[in-house]
């Protein structure tokens, strides 16, 4: 046996389960907020916006609001996918069976991916209600929507996997990411910054990934192209590496 | 009778220090029930734990069937099947779903009559649907063995599997663990309750401050350690013992109206044709005789306090 499909399959179909079991909190909570966010800074405050790289202000901060619920929600689903049977104890279950710890990543982690995702995907169909938008490289859009959300989840995976008890689970996102995500250029480009914030801007992760990803929409970016794939490799192999090193070691699962 | 699960040497050490296990070595052998009698602390869990790979080895060897459950560890776990102690569920999953996960974490393809074999075997087919928050203990436990059997194992570990059950459904899993072994499968249950190995196990394993005391046959134990006392009721109370009795070493009880004694099986003369001999010297009616055996509880309670 090289690897345990049913396995993988079985943890993918459990947790999908658990979207279909909530779709208010799973797919309609996350679509209002970023409508709402639409509504205050694309219509209300962006009528008074002069256009940021001849982009309108509604259609620039599109690629942005997608990658800010993305990646928040890439690390919440997978952070509680992971946390729950820990803190239930189910966990002892795939403990005791034969799976690899790769095959249990691939089980949450896609699961996790596949949610935000779609919740993405959901989110890019609405934004098409607000403002005119044209996606210039649809393919490679949708191929940072996926790295993204699969980078994301392989974080929040890490930060369940970590986690002691819920309020850990919450401070790290609240204290951390959304605030890495909000000052990565979710709203703005870095160049509106003054120069001392733009280098600061240039160590925050999330700002390559939201640059990336608004290239792939119009054309333009903060920091190249390549710099930005370069950037979601090299989280991505960083986060691997943590959770293949847990599993290793049996950090926080086995004692 | 073969071997399924061999133990070597087998040492467990927490992180805070804590000695659970000391170079313990046993064997649990194929198609049989054995039962892990010892106190609160004895390194019960810590073996099972071990063994199904809930808890990282110190040092020493375990395999099941021949795999390693280090080395070749997908093969050792996927014979496995673990009921803990703790009703340890996903509250909001329904029981097929749930039961329906852990098949597919063992590696086992869909099998839907088998699982409905399974449900109905343990009478949870009509709740099949039901969340299992919806769910009382005792359906709860049923969930957990039919999580544990979802993937067909050959051997079963129940970690106190009574602990806080009613009287029903403690007949009902003695009877399934009963008809397991029939079909094959070896049962290793974790205990407190002497009464449970005494009613259900072959064999008993007494495991006491990380160390295996002792493995034996159950009738064998009893046998070789348990003592017998004679009980005569006497047709008039004795004030004192008589002296034709006094140095068998008879006792008087209840008040003078009956006489014990104890005797100990392993040995070929049991002294009792001399202590009824010596009633009928002395002229002593008796009413009534019978034996009592000890139970298997003062067996292990005696064994536990020798070492």
């Amino acid at each position: 046996m090289i690897l345990n499909f049913y396995a993988i399959k079985a943890i993918y179909k459990f947790e999908m389960s658990r979207t279909y079991r909530t779709p208010l909190q799973s797919f309609a909570s996350p679509v209002i907020a970023t409508v709402l966010y639409f509504v205050v800074f694309g219509s209300a405050i962006g009528n008074r916006m002069t256009p940021i790289d001849g982009i309108s202000y509604g259609a620039f901060i599109v690629p942005g609001l997608i990658m800010l619920t993305v990646m928040t929600q890439s690390v919440a689903n997978a952070s509680f996918g992971i946390y729950f049977p820990k803190f239930l104890g189910t966990i002892y279950e795939h403990l005791s069976a034969p799976i690899s710890s790769f095959e249990m990543v691939i089980g949450y982690v896609g699961a996790a991916a596949t949610k935000s995702a779609g919740v993405g995907c959901i989110i890019l169909a609405v934004s098409f209600l607000f403002v005119p938008l044209k996606v210039q490289h649809p393919l490679l859009m949708l191929g940072f929507l996926l790295a993204t959300a699969l980078c994301f989840s392989l974080l929040g995976f890490i930060l369940g996997l970590w986690a002691k008890d819920f309020e850990q689970l919450n401070l790290v996102p609240a204290l951390i990411i959304t605030p890495l995500v909000f000052l990565g250029g979710s709203f703005y480009s870095i160049d509106m910054l003054p120069s001392l914030w733009q280098t600061v801007s240039l160590f925050n992760p999330a700002m390559y990934v939201i640059s990336g990803f608004r290239w792939a929409f119009f054309g333009v970016s903060d920091v190249p192209i390549m710099i930005s794939l370069v950037s979601i490799a090299i989280l991505a192999i960083v986060f691997f590496a943590i959770i293949w090193r847990i599993f290793a070691t049996g950090y926080r699962l086995r004692q | 009778m073969s071997a399924i699960v061999q133990i070597e040497l087998l040492t467990k050490k927490y992180d805070d220090g804590k000695l659970a296990l000391k170079d313990l070595s046993v064997e649990f052998m194929k198609g049989e029930i054995i039962a892990l009698l010892g106190p609160n602390g004895a390194g019960k869990t810590s073996l099972i734990s071990i063994i199904c790979g809930l808890t990282t080895i110190s040092d020493g060897r375990v395999t099941v069937d021949g795999f390693d459950i280090q080395s070749d560890y997908r093969k050792a776990r996927s014979l496995i099947g673990l009921v803990p102690q703790e009703l340890m569920l996903e509250p909001f999953e329904t029981v097929m779903g749930t039961v329906s996960l852990s098949r597919g974490l063992f590696g086992q393809a869909p099998n839907d009559e088998y699982v409905e074999g399974l449900l109905s075997r343990l009478s949870l087919w009509e709740k099949r649907h039901s969340p299992i928050r919806e769910l009382s203990g005792g359906m709860k436990r049923r969930v957990l063995i039919a999580k544990a059997l979802s993937h067909e194992p050959k051997i079963l570990f129940l970690d106190e599997p009574t602990a806080g059950v009613d009287v029903d459904l403690r007949r009902d899993m003695w009877r399934l663990v009963k008809e397991l072994q029939a079909e094959g499968v070896t049962v290793i249950l974790t205990t407190h309750y002497i009464e449970e190995a005494e009613e259900i196990a072959d064999r008993i394993a007494v495991i006491n401050e990380g160390q295996i005391l002792l493995v034996e046959d159950k009738s064998v134990l009893m046998k070789r350690l348990g003592k017998k006392e004679l009980l005569i009721e006497l047709s008039e109370s004795l004030i004192a013992i008589p002296q034709g009795l006094a140095g068998l070493g008879v006792r008087l009880q209840n008040d003078g109206r009956q006489l014990s004694y104890s005797y100990d099986m392993a040995t070929e003369k049991s002294g009792i044709p001399e202590v009824l001999g010596a009633l009928k010297i002395e002229g002593i009616g008796f009413s009534d005789v019978h034996t009592e055996q000890s139970s298997l509880e003062d067996i292990f309670i005696e064994l536990v306090a020798e070492r």
